[in-house]
This record gives structure tokens, sequence and C-alpha cells, in this order.
């Protein structure tokens, strides 16, 4: 494996691969992360909920540092997150993330689309990068579409390449930013398929969605967000049946009302 | 039940003539193409007499007659004793020297100014957007007849010319060079220059298979730049600086040798390059802003650093937005150029619409050949374009 | 069950808001930034500032002749001294009143199109292209009424610029109209006719335009049949003008959804009366920004006609400026007519931009 990361204690690794330690976020005077604690183990699955706006895409948007924190820690497989450009390079290339809409390149083939991370951050060869493409295609089942352009694909297929995109960078851990809230019902399916077989690999995820059933069937724990704090966190089924706030008990009764 | 069946199978009734759409069409088409006719015969009709009055003669024969005027720049050879026809093409190449050179300068000016329009910085994106606003709402007309009277016809005269050492002078009869004459093995540097091309290309297509087989990355444009100025630069130096200089200087009242650029000139070419460059950076900035944020994001998530994200997600997506607009005030600037007429520059609007037409009373020939000669141009373009754009849409869908 | 108690929002470190955190994030985020901050100075160092001061602090305002201004900036007591002749041209002083007239009721029928819900918008907008060209025209042109006659080449200066920008925009606009729906017209020979027409005009420059319709026009016309220069620069316009406006205008029938167009026809509505009462009237809304940017367009390139020898602004001040009175004017002339074209063409930039946000969102609801 080609992982350049500083090789620290394995123990500090599989207890903590992403850990957020009072992180606080402003937008200008817009204080829209509250002293975030946050610990996610190797292999393990979080999904994220709350209401719209309660800070959760700025959360897992902080962690590869498209958006910037102002207080307290990130570290994310053993490197901290500052301004230093060689760090967030370096996680970046750990994490991969999906995002609501779906954000492929429109100029580029389907296969190009997979192969430009790997061809020019990891250096692969032209040829090799194009089957390591061509392998994740076939694992979110579409190799037939690899010299399509995305405009010529459905959302779900278009989700499904998008997710095959960042496989292709050999990711640790995985973002999903709400990655089925922009697809038609009968298309959720089969990205929550490709979703749920990548749990099964014991990949670690961080995934912002509404999608209950996912919850209950991956996640190891799932994380509720009000007004940019963690209001609480438990395991699924404890979660659901047993909240422990009232604010979690109104959104879920809202959440399941439809 | 037969006879429903018999009227669908073969005919539909037919409407009276003057209801029928298809016969309404045919006529009213029949009436335009009369109407366009008896036009234009009627104006044939008039000019044919009118010219015929004037004891104009028609027809193209006055080309060959001999001209019998200067011109005060010309890129062929031309003096009084050439042809009316040879003023044609004096005009079009002093036409076409202006517009190439105005297109590449307002090229790099725009899309500086367009950038800097976008930039983060406060005070960059103020200044540029103050520049925009200010240059495209002045008629350009306005600004050349500014530069070229309040500027350069406000410089001082030859003997108190503005000096940069004793090789440039800048006075109110233009801007005098040193001109470059080349000696024997000068040869040799141009022949550098070509390998330094060659070997360029060359470079880049072993660079892509490299890439492509083994992943390493070679620096290609660094390389390409070391190149193209390095081999010239080492021959011309190993034939010991084939190359000497004829300096301009001042000779009683004005200079002489060297080369001179016109003050005519360089007001038109610094208007067109300033009013072009205000509109090229609007197109510029409203390219880049086309390319939605999440493009960027995408592309910082796989872990692609600015340049790379830049040259292979931001650039090729507001190209295909920037390109047509852009061929199009290419051809504006080229129209535009035609503006010279009023500060005395000789395009050809100046010296064949005008000077020409006004010695030979030839109107209708003249100014049909000068407008074709733009016309010729604009669908050019907009033939190139649709080609282009023809390319692109394939690439993408 | 306990409640969640939300944390209390917190003051932003100081080091990122107000004043400091504004200019670390837009001028001194990083070396590259702070170096073209230092270069933004510089720029408005040397030629902003005395830019600036020779134009206002150290400018001469009051006085009656040449003797009045200081070396060391401009001299704006020219431009004072010849602002009529700018304004009116060669207009007979005793008639200046009605150019005044109409300057007042040209503004008096532009500010209601400008406010939101303003009274008879519609009405109003109908006598400005239709009563107001006719009663403008009767005023300055004159010789009824017991007007005096005022003749045409007596014109000049900024009503000049405002006649040919108005009637070239106002008459170019059904011819426009014409043409665009002729080039969708499904009889080839109309669409043929009006693509040849449109294409022609806009492939070659206004200048050629206007010496076409200096010299050639009278060659077209039986003889006998003379018209002024002002009318001859006109109808090059105008035929220029209603080229582009065809363009904008089909831009604004293409945008009309096919659904439209098959409504109109499912009422029984034909041709002309489904453009004229369904389609037209969506599709000209649509296209007035568009309008108002290819009027700001003629209102720069009126400046041309001072090739073929009329006095518009620009010539009234190219021609004031060698007037042995007053030397070395030429910059505070040519700065003041371009004050007063990129006052004009600012305002209408402006209020197309608003146009066109408004008429965005209103799409969106
Ligand atoms: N770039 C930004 N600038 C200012 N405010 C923002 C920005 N992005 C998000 N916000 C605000 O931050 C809050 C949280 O946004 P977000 O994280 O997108 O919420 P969620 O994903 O939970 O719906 C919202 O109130 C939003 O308006
Ligand atoms: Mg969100």
């Amino acid at each position: 494996m080609q992982n350049t990361a500083p090789q620290e204690t394995t123990e500090t690794q599989k207890a903590g691969i992403i850990q957020m330690i009072g992180v606080h976020k402003w937008y200008g005077e817009f204080h829209v992360l509250k002293d975030i604690n946050l610990l996610v183990d190797q292999g393990e699955r979080i999904v994220i909920c709350g209401p719209s706006g309660s800070g959760k895409s700025t959360l897992i948007r902080c962690i590869n540092r498209l958006e910037e924190h102002q207080q307290g820690q990130i570290i994310v497989d053993s490197v901290e997150l500052t301004s230093d450009l060689k760090h967030i390079e370096q996680i970046r290339r750990e994490v991969g993330m999906c995002f609501q809409h779906f954000n492929l390149f429109p100029h580029l083939t389907v296969l190009e689309n997979l192969t430009l991370a790997p061809i020019w951050v990891r250096k692969v060869p032209k040829a090799e990068a194009e089957e390591i493409g061509m392998k994740y295609l076939e694992r979110v089942k579409i190799p037939d579409q690899a010299q399509k352009f995305p405009g010529q694909l459905s959302g779900g297929q278009q989700q499904r390449v998008a997710i095959a995109r960042s496989l292709c960078m050999n990711p640790n851990i995985m973002l999903f930013d709400e990655p089925t809230s922009a697809l038609d019902p009968e298309m959720i399916k089969e990205v929550l398929d490709t979703m749920i077989e990548l749990a099964e690999t014991g990949m670690t995820m961080i995934c912002v969605t509404h999608e209950m059933g996912f919850a209950k069937t991956v996640a190891n724990r799932v994380i509720f967000m009000d007004e940019g704090q963690i209001v609480e966190e438990n395991e699924p089924n404890e979660f659901f049946d047993n909240p422990q706030h009232e604010r979690t008990k109104l959104f879920l009764s809202q959440i399941l009302a439809h | 039940m037969s006879d429903q069946a018999d009227k669908a199978g073969t005919t539909v009734a037919k409407p009276p003539p003057w209801n029928d759409p298809f016969v309404r069409s045919i006529f009213f088409q029949v009436v335009a193409i009369g109407l366009l006719g008896y036009f234009f015969y009627s104006i044939f009709d008039n000019t044919l007499s009118n010219m015929a009055k004037s004891g104009v003669s028609t027809g193209f024969a006055f080309l060959t007659r001999e001209a019998g005027f200067g011109i005060l720049m010309s890129l062929i050879e031309y003096d009084e004793t050439h042809t009316y026809g040879r003023t044609f093409f004096v005009g079009l190449l002093n036409t076409a020297i202006v517009a190439f050179c105005g297109i590449i300068l307002a090229t790099i000016l725009g899309f500086v100014i367009g950038i800097a329009r976008l930039s983060n910085n406060w005070l960059v994106s103020k200044l540029a957007t103050v520049y925009i606003e200010i240059i495209r709402n002045i008629p350009l007309l306005l600004q050349i007849i500014f530069w070229s009277v309040a500027v350069l016809q406000a410089l001082p005269d030859p003997q108190n010319s503005i000096k940069y050492g004793e090789s440039f002078f800048l006075n109110n009869r233009g801007l005098f060079l040193p001109k470059p004459i080349f000696e024997d093995g000068f040869g040799l540097v141009t022949i550098a220059f070509l390998v330094a091309i060659a070997a360029i290309v060359y470079i880049k297509r072993w660079a892509r298979q490299r890439q492509e087989q083994s992943g390493d990355q070679f620096p290609v444009f660094l390389t390409s730049v070391a190149l193209i100025t390095g081999l010239p630069l080492l021959v011309f130096l190993a034939m010991g600086m084939p190359i000497s200089w004829e300096y301009s200087a001042l000779e009683r009242f004005s200079f002489v040798g060297g080369s001179n650029i016109i003050p005519e000139f360089m007001a038109l070419l610094w208007a067109l390059t300033m009013y072009t460059a205000a509109f090229i950076a609007e197109i510029v900035r409203s390219g880049i802003q086309a390319v939605s944020h999440g493009q960027t994001e995408a592309a910082r998530a796989l872990g692609l650093r600015n340049g790379p994200t830049l040259r292979l997600v931001i650039i090729p997506q507001a190209m295909r937005v920037i390109i047509p607009p852009l061929t199009s005030q290419y051809l504006n600037l080229t129209k535009n150029s035609s503006l010279a007429t009023a500060i005395g520059y000789p395009d050809l609007v100046s010296v064949f619409m005008g000077t020409t037409l006004n010695q030979t009373g030839q109107a209708v020939e003249i100014v049909a050949m000068t407008m074709a000669v733009y016309l010729t141009f604009s669908l050019g373009i907009s033939a190139i374009m649709n080609w282009y754009n023809k390319r692109v849409a394939l690439v993408e869908r | 069950m306990s409640d969640f108690q939300p944390h209390p929002d917190l003051a932003p470190p100081a080091s990122t808001v107000g004043v400091i955190g504004w200019l670390r994030v837009n001028l001194f985020s990083s070396p590259m930034n702070t170096l073209l901050t230092l270069v933004g100075l510089f720029i408005i160092y040397s030629l902003i500032v005395p830019a600036l001061d020779w134009a206002i602090f150290s400018a001469s305002w009051v006085g009656t002749d040449k003797n009045a201004c200081s070396h060391d900036g401009a001299c704006w007591v020219f431009v004072g001294q010849r602002l009529d002749f700018f304004i009116y041209g060669f207009y007979p002083k005793a008639e200046y009143w009605r150019i005044n007239v109409v300057f007042v009721l040209l503004a008096l029928l532009i500010i209601p199109q400008m406010i939101e819900n303003a009274p008879y918008k519609g009405y109003l907008g109908w006598f400005f292209l239709i009563g107001f060209p006719i009663i403008a025209g009767i005023l300055l042109l004159g010789g009824i009424f017991g007007l005096e006659p005022v003749p045409t080449d007596k014109w000049g200066g900024l009503a000049l610029t405002l006649v040919i920008s108005f009637v070239g925009i106002v008459a170019a606009l059904p011819i426009g109209i014409l043409l665009a729906l002729g080039r969708r017209s499904e009889m080839p020979v109309i669409r043929t006719m009006c693509v040849v027409f449109i294409e022609l005009w806009r492939g070659v420059p206004l200048i050629s335009v206007l010496f076409m319709a200096s010299v050639m026009l009278p060659l077209f016309l039986p003889e006998g049949t003379n018209f002024n220069k002002l009318l001859r620069a006109l109808i090059g316009i105008t035929m220029f003008q209603s080229a582009y406006m065809a363009e904008v205008i089909r831009g604004g029938l293409q945008a009309i959804p096919k659904g439209q167009y098959e409504a109109a026809a499912a009422l029984g509505l034909g041709y002309w009366k489904s453009m004229g009462l369904i389609i037209l009237p969506q599709a000209l809304k649509l296209v007035i920004p568009g309008i108002v940017n290819t009027f700001i367009a003629l209102f720069k390139d009126t400046t041309l006609v001072l090739i073929i020898g009329l006095f518009d602004v620009l010539q009234t001040v190219a021609s004031a400026i060698v007037d042995p009175a007053w030397p070395e004017v030429s910059t505070e002339g040519f700065i003041f007519a371009a004050f007063v074209f990129w006052v004009f063409c600012f305002t209408m930039s402006r209020y197309s931009i608003a146009l066109e946000r408004k008429l965005h969102t209103g799409h969106q609801r």
C-alpha cells in the first residue's frame, strides 16, 4: 500500500482514526459548529442526522478541510489538520468524499473521471489506473458505462460513479454528504446497496443521511445534531427506540411522519 | 362503416385554395420575391442613371489606374505611382496588422483583468471592477481620439523626445526603435529555434507515453520554456551574436533610420486593446464563474492541488463558455479598427472607402468591396465557431 | 428524559472578524496576496491619486476665460463656458427652451418606467414610443404652430446624440420584431431574406454603413430626391440597429416554451393573433434587458456620426478644443464628454442588471 501517513502506534490509529476535540467554527459572526467532540474508530460506520442548517455538512467538510475550523483540534489518521498544505494534501488522499449533487466532471468520460486523481495525485501509470477504474466500476455494477459522459447517466448511476471515483484513490475513510437526497426514490436503493456493500468491506464511513433504514442496518452509531452541536449519540436501536432528548424525539417523529 | 373507412383511407377534403396553408405560403413567398426583385431593379436603374449623369463609368476598371496619393504607412511597397487596386491591399494589410496585434494584447490584458476581478484580494478585485466599469461605458471612438489628440499629439517634438538610452525615442511623430540587421549566422539561430519547437513537441509526446507507462510526471512546461529560450540563445552566443542594430538618429527636425511606429497606430492599438480587454475580462469572469463550485470541491476532495484542478477541471469547462463570446469580441475588434478613419490611421476604410472613393467616385464598387472584406471575415469566423461548438458539444455528450 | 440545552453563541476569535479579520482575509491572507495588495496600493498611489488631484483638488472651477485657469489642474472653466454648445450645438439660443421641454418630457416619461408599480405604466410606455417622438419632432424641427423652423444642420451636441439614439432604437424595434419573426418563419424564402438581411448588417462595421448611407443612398434614389445628412445617417443607423434588435428579440422568442405556442393554437388564434397577444408580450418582456444593452451600444456608437460630418457631443467637444482662445484644454474636453457618456451608459447598465435580476427571480417563483 502507498500509505504515506507517519506510522505512529497502531493502537491510537485503531482507537481514533478521526479525532475532533473541542472544535468550533464560525462563518463570519455566525457560530456554526459549537464544541464538537467526536472520536471515530477504524472500521466504524457513523450516521449523522439532524434538521437542515444544523451544521452536518459543515462538520464533515471540516474533516477533509473543505472548510477551515477556527478552534479546537481535528486529527485524521494521526495527522493534525492545520493550514499546512502538505498535511491537507495527505489527508485528502486518505479521505474520500461523495456529494449530494455528485459533482462528476462533465467534460470527462466516466472512466476519465475515475482515473484523473490516481494519475495526477497517486502518479499511477494510465493503463494501471484504468484497470483500477474498471475494477471499481464493476464493483458499483456499471462497467458498461465506462466510455459515456456523466450527462448520459441517470442520477443513481452518477452517484455510483462518484462513489467509485472516491474508491479509486484507495481511501481509509469515506465521507458521504446526503448522497441520496437528490435522487428519485427508485434510484435511492441502488445507491444505498452500493454503500451497504462498501460497509461490509470494513470501510470507515461517516454518512450524513436521513435514510433511517440504512442507519439501522449499517451504522454502529447514530449522531443527532442541532444548532451546530451534537445533541446525542447512541447505537441505532437505542437511538430510534429510546431517544434521550425531547429535541431528538421531535425530529424523529417529523422524519418518520412522511 | 365502409364510407368512413374510405374517407380516412384515401383523401382528406381539400380546403378552398385561399384557406390552404400551403397555397397561402407559396403566395406570400412569390409576393416577397416579386417585391424584392422590384426593389433591387429600381435601385439598380436609379444608380445607373445617376452615375451616367455625373459621368462616372461603372465597373472595376478604375482599380488599374494610378492612385497618385501617398499613404502614411504601408506594409507592402507603395508610392503615388501604384494603382488604386494596390491601395486596397495596403489598407487591408494595415487593418489586419492592427487587428492582429489588438487581438493578442486584448486577450492577454482581458484574461489578467478578468482573473483579477475574481481574486480574493479585495483591492485587486475592486481595481479590476473600476477599470471594467469605466472603460466599457465610454465610446470607443472617444477613447481613440483621446489617446491620439490629448496624449500622443501632446508628446514633445523630435528635438525634445522622451528617450530611453540612445536607442528608444518617443515623440509626436511616434515611437522610434532600433532596427535589427541580421548578419551571417543568424540563420542558425532561427534553425535552433525551430529545433527547440520540434524538441518540445517530441518531449510532450514522450512525457505522455512515459506517464502512461510508469506514472511518472515530467515538468513539460518548464522544460519547454527553458528549451525555447535557451537553445536559440546558446547558438546566438556561440555564433558571436550575429546581429547589429540600426539606431534612429535625430537629423535636423526628424529622425532617420531605425524603425518607426506611427502615433496613429499606437493610439488605435492602445484604445482597441483597452476597450476590448474590458469586455473580454467580463467574459472570462462569467466563464470561470459558470463552473460550479462543486467541481473545485470535488477535485480538492480527491486530493488534486490547485494547479491540476485549474488545468484539468476548471479551465476545460470554462473555455467552453468563454470561447464563443470571445471570438465575437475578436470580430468586434476587427470591425472597430475601422474607426481608424477618425484619426487618420490608413486602414481599409480610411484609405479605400475614404481617399480612393473620394478620388474616383466609384461609390458602389468601393463600398461593396470593403463590405465584402468584413463580411467574409465575419462569416468565416462564424463558420469556424459553429465547427468548434459542434466539436465541443460532441466531446461532452 | 433530559432536555437539550443549546450552547450559547460565542463571539468568533478576534483575529477572524472586525477590521483586523477583514484585512487578514481580504488583503493579507498569503504572501502572494500581500504582494498583490502592495501592487494595488502602488497603482492607486501613482495613477489614481494624481488623477484625482488634477481633476478635482487642483482644478480651476470658476471664471470666464483661460486666465482663470492655473496650470496645476484641470480647467473646468472651459467646459462651463462652452456648455451650451456641448448641449445644444448650433441651435438658436432663443429656441433653447424647445430642447429643454423635450428633455423634461423625456425625463418625465422615463422615470415612471424605472419605478415599480407606477400607475399607467403601460399607456405611458406606448405614448413614449409613439406620441413622444411626434411631439419632440414638432418641437425640434418647428415650422408649424408658429414655431420658427430650425434646419437639422443646426442641431448638435447632446441634443443631437439623444435624437439619433432615440430614433435609432424606436425605429429599429418594429423592424427588429418583424425580422425576428421572419427568421423563425416556416416559409423558406422569407426566412432566407431575413437571415441575409440580419447577417449582412451584423457583419460589417457601422462606419461603413454610415459611409454607404451618405454616399450611396443618393445614388439609389430617383434623381432629384434629396434629403438631408441627418436623415441619411438615421436610415443607416436604423437598418444597422434593427439587425441587432432582431437577434435580441429572437432570443426572447426562443425562450418562450413550446407549450405557449401550442396553447395559443389550441385556442383557435391565427398566426398574427397568437404572436401579438400571447407570444410577443411575453418575449418582449424577457428581452428588455437585452434591448437596454443594445441601446447602450447604440448610444456609444452615435459618436460615429462625426465621421460623416454631424455635430454630436464628441464632435462639439473636438471642435471646441481647437479654439485658440482656449489652449491646451483637450484633456478636459474629452473627459467631460467621456463623463457624459459614462453617466448615461452606467445608469442604463445598472438598470438592465436590476431588471435581469428581477426577471430571474420572477421566473423561479
Ligand atoms: N459558506 C457559508 N457561509 C456562510 N454561512 C454558511 C455557509 N455554509 C453554510 N452556512 C450556514 O451554516 C449553517 C449550517 O450549514 P450546513 O452545514 O450546510 O447545514 P446542514 O448540512 O446541516 O443542512 C446554515 O445555517 C448555513 O446557512
Ligand atoms: Mg447539508
